[in-house]
């Protein structure tokens, strides 16, 4: 009976530990995942793998190319980047936006809750890299693609299906190690 | 310290502790519909849906530029005639699973939902084990004393 007893007891003593070594590895593995740039802040996209939304976009004005509908997407590999004029990370990636445009990628835009003036004049500071741009004052257009900050970009594939979506800024790196060979992806 | 300055400080005080009442009014008066019915409906929608630039928040909280988007947006449905499942739905099909702040049953939340209720249930057991042997050993303990009495 004590020898039973004792057996239990260990038992007992010992799975707090295991529970606690089991913990702090599931722990390690996230903190990895993280580290490998996997950041489990950033909402994973319900689209992906989805068509494009149909969406119909005015332009800004009638001075800057823009208003488009998913239509205008299909037969080739395009990019949609949300931006605005108030956001400062979306100025980062001008430059990454440009690159892609003089590589031969259509980049659609979508101006998210700006106001005319300020985009305007922000295109004409920094160029406008765009295809077309559709303006979205009041975010609705913004919601149909999931959208849940500025900036966001997206790859649509010929046939209109969403396969990539970057949140953030697209700097030199993301456009080399993820942009580039997502594209490449794409067009297969 | 005189009478006003006192005055002043619970003023404050309480100010900063009603803090989470003001949380409320997160809602614009703008955005409420004129139809109470359709509103009470909205808002119970919005609570039960995660701010997605704000952690464990829901949209019906949160002041954040999308938040109020999606409530505009949810509202927009309602008028529309879409029922509240409806609207969860179209909100669900953009944002996936993730806006839902009660995560739905299904394979990939399996052990969310079961791991609590079965790891309760073993140290249920574990407890029970332990009473049984303790009584276990105080009964033997006893008995042997009451052999040692009668010896």
């Amino acid at each position: 009976m004590d020898i039973h007893n004792q057996k239990i007891k260990r038992i007992l003593l010992t799975l707090p530990i295991l529970f606690f070594v089991v913990l702090i590895g599931i722990l390690a593995l996230l903190t990895l995942e993280t580290r490998e740039g996997r950041d489990p802040s950033i909402v994973p996209s319900a689209l992906i793998g989805k068509k494009a939304p149909t969406i119909n976009l005015p332009a800004i004005s009638d001075d800057i190319p823009g208003g488009f509908t998913r239509d205008d997407l299909l037969g080739r590999v395009t990019i949609l980047n949300v931006f605005a004029s108030w956001c400062a990370p979306c100025l980062i990636e001008h430059k990454q936006i440009e690159k892609l445009s003089e590589i031969g990628i259509p980049v659609f835009a979508i101006n998210h809750h700006d106001k005319v003036t300020d985009v305007t004049l922000w295109l004409k500071k920094h160029g406008n890299p765009y295809e077309a741009i559709g303006f979205d004052p009041d975010g609705r257009a913004s919601i149909e693609w999931g959208v849940s900050g500025v900036p966001e970009t997206y790859i649509i594939n010929a046939n209109g299906f969403i396969t990539y979506k970057h949140s953030g800024p697209i700097t030199k790196s993301v456009l080399k190690k993820k942009i580039l060979p997502e594209l490449e992806k794409a067009k297969k | 310290m005189n009478a006003l300055t006192m005055i002043k400080i619970i003023t404050l005080f309480i100010l900063l502790s009603s803090g989470t009442n003001l949380k409320a009014f997160a809602v614009e008066p703008g955005e409420i519909l004129s139809n109470p019915k359709l509103e009470a409906r909205a808002r119970s929608i919005t609570k039960g849906l995660r701010c997605i630039v704000c952690q464990n928040q829901s949209i019906d909280d949160s002041n954040a530029s999308v938040a109020r988007d999606m409530r505009l947006l949810v509202r927009e449905r309602l008028i529309a005639g879409d029922n509240n499942k409806q609207v969860v739905d179209y909100i669900v099909e953009r944002y996936g699973d993730y806006v839902l702040l009660r995560p739905p049953f299904q394979t990939n939340t399996l052990a969310l939902w079961i791991g609590p209720p079965f790891l309760a249930l073993i140290i249920l057991f574990i407890i029970i084990r332990f009473l049984i042997t303790q009584r276990n050993q105080s009964k033997s303990s006893s008995d042997h004393l009451t052999f040692s009495d009668s010896e």
